[in-house]
C-alpha cells in the first residue's frame, strides 16, 4: 500500500517539473466574443501543429506553448489580421513544419497526385477483371 | 493472375516492414530548427526578469560584439546542468543575454543563486511571445548572434562541456 502511494505520488510529480509557475495565458481557452472571428481562429488553430506534442494541432494540444500560441492566434484574429498572414508570420519561423495545411510546393505534389494515379490503377484494374470475364 | 503479380501484396508488406523496422532504429530527428538562422534578430523589448539586471531588447544583441542568447526557464530541469556550461563560457569571455520564458522573478533569483549566473541581461518572456517570434520550440535553446545582431547558429537542447570549445571558436570567428 505504502509502495502505491509513492509510485502515485511520483506519477504527480511529473507535470510539476515540466511545467512552468504561470497561469494559461488570456485568450489560451478563452473564445473570443464575437463568433466570426472565433470561428477564424479555430479554423487556423486546427492547422498549425504544435511544438511539443508533434502530431496534434493547437487547438488539440495542452502544452503550454500550444496555449501561448492560441492566445497569439486569437489576439492577432482580434486585432484584425487575416488567418492567412498569420499562418505565413508562423511559416516564416517555423518553416512549412507548422501548417498542417498541404502547400502546393513541389515536395507536397505526390500528394495532389496520388489521387489521380489510384484512380488510374483502379481503373486499369477493373478493365482487366471485365476482359477475363468477357473470355471465360 | 499470373505468379508475379500474386506477390506484389507480399513485396508490399515486405516494404512496409522494412520501413518501420528502420524508424524504430533509426528513430525520426523531432527537433524543429528556426528558420532566422542567418537573418536579423526579430524586433522586441523584454521587461527584467530579476531586480537585479537590465531587460533585454533586439537592441541590446546588436553591439558590434558576438554574444549568445539562451532561452531558459526555471522550472526547466536541462536549464540546470547548462548553467555551469553556461558559466564556463562567460568565464571564457563570451558574453550571454537570456530570455526567461513564463516565469516569475523570485524563482528567477532563486535558480541563479543555486546553479550559478552567467547573463549579462535578462528579459522576462510570460506568454513565450518572444520565444515563438525567434522561431524557438523549447527549452533550453541558445541563438548565436553576431555583432549586426544576425542569428548565426541555434543550438536545440541543452549545451554541453563538449559544446564549449566549438562556441568559443564559432564567437571568434565572427569578431
Amino acid at each position: 500500500m505504502r509502495w502505491m502511494l509513492i509510485l502515485l505520488g511520483a506519477l504527480a510529480l511529473q507535470p510539476a517539473l515540466a511545467d512552468s509557475h504561470l497561469p494559461p495565458a488570456y485568450w489560451a481557452n478563452r473564445q473570443l466574443p464575437d463568433a466570426r472571428q472565433e470561428a477564424e481562429a479555430q479554423t487556423l488553430m486546427g492547422e498549425l501543429r504544435c511544438l511539443v506534442c508533434q502530431g496534434q494541432s493547437i487547438a488539440d494540444s495542452d502544452a503550454e506553448l500550444a496555449g501561448d500560441m492560441r492566445d497569439l492566434v486569437r489576439r492577432r484574429i482580434a486585432a484584425g489580421e487575416k488567418p492567412g498572414a498569420i499562418r505565413a508570420w508562423l511559416v516564416q519561423r517555423y518553416g512549412t513544419w507548422i501548417s498542417y495545411k498541404p502547400t502546393d510546393e513541389p515536395a507536397a505534389w505526390p500528394l495532389w497526385l496520388a489521387p489521380l494515379g489510384l484512380l488510374l490503377v483502379g481503373a486499369w484494374l477493373i478493365r482487366s477483371r471485365i476482359q477475363l470475364k468477357g473470355k471465360g | 493472375m499470373s505468379r508475379s503479380a500474386r506477390s506484389i501484396p507480399l513485396l508490399i508488406l515486405l516494404v512496409l516492414i522494412a520501413g518501420l523496422a528502420w524508424r524504430l532504429v533509426k528513430p525520426a530527428d523531432t527537433a524543429v530548427p528556426s528558420q532566422l538562422v542567418n537573418r536579423d534578430v526579430p524586433a522586441f523589448s523584454l521587461p527584467a526578469a530579476v531586480p537585479s539586471k537590465p531587460g533585454l531588447s533586439s537592441k541590446d544583441l546588436s553591439t558590434g560584439e558576438p554574444r549568445l542568447l539562451n532561452i531558459f526557464a526555471s522550472w526547466c530541469v536541462p536549464c540546470i546542468g547548462e548553467a555551469e556550461v553556461l558559466g564556463e563560457l562567460r568565464h571564457n569571455g563570451v558574453r550571454v543575454d537570456a530570455i526567461a520564458v513564463r516565469d516569475r522573478p523570485g524563482a528567477i533569483a532563486a535558480f541563479l543563486a543555486r546553479n550559478g549566473d552567467p547573463y549579462e541581461r535578462i528579459g522576462s518572456d510570460p506568454q513565450s511571445n518572444v520565444q515563438i517570434s525567434l522561431g524557438s520550440s523549447g527549452v533550453p535553446e541558445t541563438f548565436v548572434v553576431d555583432g549586426q545582431g544576425v542569428i548565426r547558429h541555434q543550438y536545440i537542447g541543452p549545451l554541453t562541456s563538449a559544446n564549449v570549445p566549438g562556441v568559443i571558436a564559432q564567437l571568434k570567428a565572427l569578431r
